[in-house]
């Protein structure tokens, strides 16, 4: 994920706030995946107009931890999803 | 006192036996439901907010065909309202660019489009209906308009295994995120179809060469779900991720079935929807009760390191081919019954000249 690529949950995928079992989920076609506070976090910037460097400087800003690490942990992140076609990304 | 199951995290809601094609490999029950059998809209709307109340995530509108449901757009709309994400399972026939739109304002989240072939020569001969392979491209294209994001559904057996490659490469020409390989299942119809379905061993392992490098070809381009010639493995697959965990059925007329294929196992007793609430049924039923977890296993299952993966495999299969839903399902290289099933299977898909035996409302198997 480069800084400028803009990541967006395309058609077909949402978060949604499981009440059940008391967490958040990401549905996609034949997917639900457990998302847990750093995936909500990272997911909760992805709004399909701010590029991944920003999403990057806001996580780091809040969670006041050294953005390499914020960059390299969501970039792993959505870069898994994109694979999986459940993000993608503008380039 | 047993601890209570998980909820379950899909609906597979068979809202009609009906369907133009004929698909010798049908997964429906070799009894089929009626139309005037079938539950009407209302009823179908409080299963949806039943299932969402207790925690289902995805349903799966299938069939049969659901298209020959004029209701559907209704339940789209309803099971949306609820809080599902909706899947349509569809052949295409009976889907108009106008019903699609309606699917689409009603909230539809994704179509799962079946395929049977590559062309419409193979496609319209194992589906039985003429026409069917270009309505369907012509759905995939409204479908690619909208903006519904895609999955095909191919099925696959001796006659189109040879044409995987061209299956991979036709759904990424239409748009597809997913594709389904599914090697067909021989339980209900497809038994009747052995001879004309059974991949051979050589269509099997090329198969799985063939999907290996085109996941890593298409990496985040399209995704391949695999299922591969079971009658072929080492090891059965966890069929629905192990019984009564993580899903469930409801057929056309509200019979809650633990697997689709449920319905071959005598001894089971069925409920319906509205008999008692769903989380009922799912978490006290006596189907779901009776091969949850592993108090019901056998030996070579009971004491084999494999149990909590595979579950023993299929109990529909285990009742088809070892007589006993309990039994190791036989596709398992541990089933005493291992050796007969593999030679069956070779000799099968040894048979060269095989005609299909289609599968029809009007089937003279039907009861009705």
């Amino acid at each position: 994920m480069n800084p400028a690529a803009v990541p967006f949950l395309p058609r077909g995928v949402r978060v949604h706030e499981d009440r059940v079992r008391g967490m958040s989920v990401l549905l996609a076609p034949e997917r639900a995946l457990k998302l847990d506070a750093i995936g909500l976090a990272i997911l909760g910037e992805v709004d399909g107009e701010t590029p991944f460097g920003e999403i990057v400087t806001r996580l780091a800003a809040r969670y006041e931890a050294p953005a390499e690490r914020i960059a390299a942990d969501a970039a792993a992140f959505l870069d898994g999803l994109v694979e999986r076609r459940i993000v993608e990304v503008r380039p | 006192m047993k601890p209570k199951p998980n909820p379950p995290l899909a609906l597979l809601a068979e809202l009609t036996h009906r369907c133009p094609l004929a698909c010798p490999y049908c997964s429906n029950p070799v009894e089929l439901t009626r139309k005037e059998q079938e539950l009407p809209t209302g009823t179908w709307l409080d299963v949806f907010r039943e299932a969402a109340e207790m925690g289902v995530l995805h349903v799966h509108l299938s069939g049969g065909e659901p298209a020959s449901r004029p209701d559907l757009e209704t339940l789209v709309a309803g099971a949306r309202e609820a809080g599902l994400y909706t899947n349509l399972i569809t052949s295409g026939i009976g889907l108009t660019e106008k019903r699609l739109r309606a699917l689409d304002e009603a909230g539809l989240d994704h179509v799962q489009l079946s395929l049977q072939g590559v062309d419409a020569a193979l496609a319209d001969r194992v589906g039985g209906y003429r026409g069917g392979f270009d309505r369907k491209m012509q759905v995939a294209a409204w479908v690619r308009e909208i903006g519904f994001p895609l999955t095909l559904n191919a099925v696959m057996h001796k006659q189109n295994l040879d044409r995987l490659e061209e299956t991979i490469d036709l759904a990424v020409e239409l748009g597809a995120r997913r594709i389904e390989v599914a090697t067909v299942q021989f339980h209900g119809w497809a038994a009747r179809n052995r001879a004309a379905l059974m991949p051979t061993r050589a269509q099997a392992q090329r198969a799985r060469e063939i999907v290996l490098a085109a996941r890593e070809r298409l990496k985040g381009i399209l995704v391949i779900d695999y299922v591969p010639a079971d009658h072929h493995a080492q090891f059965p697959k966890a069929c629905m991720g192990g019984w009564g965990s993580t899903g469930l059925n409801v057929a056309p007329d509200g019979t809650v079935l633990p697997c689709h294929a449920a319905q071959t196992i005598p001894s089971l007793r069925f409920e319906r929807v509205g008999d008692r609430p769903l989380r009922d049924i799912w978490e006290n039923g006596p189907a779901f009760e009776a091969f949850r977890g592993e108090d019901w296993m056998q030996e070579p299952c009971r004491s084999c390191e494999r149990r909590h993966i595979d579950f023993g495999g299929c109990r529909c299969q285990a009742m088809a081919l070892a007589g006993d839903a309990a039994a190791t399902d036989p596709v398992c290289s541990r089933s005493p019954l291992h050796a007969r099933l593999v030679a069956e299977a070779e000799a099968d898909a040894a048979v060269t000249e095989a005609e299909f035996v289609y599968r029809r409302m009007n089937s003279p198997a039907l009861v009705s």
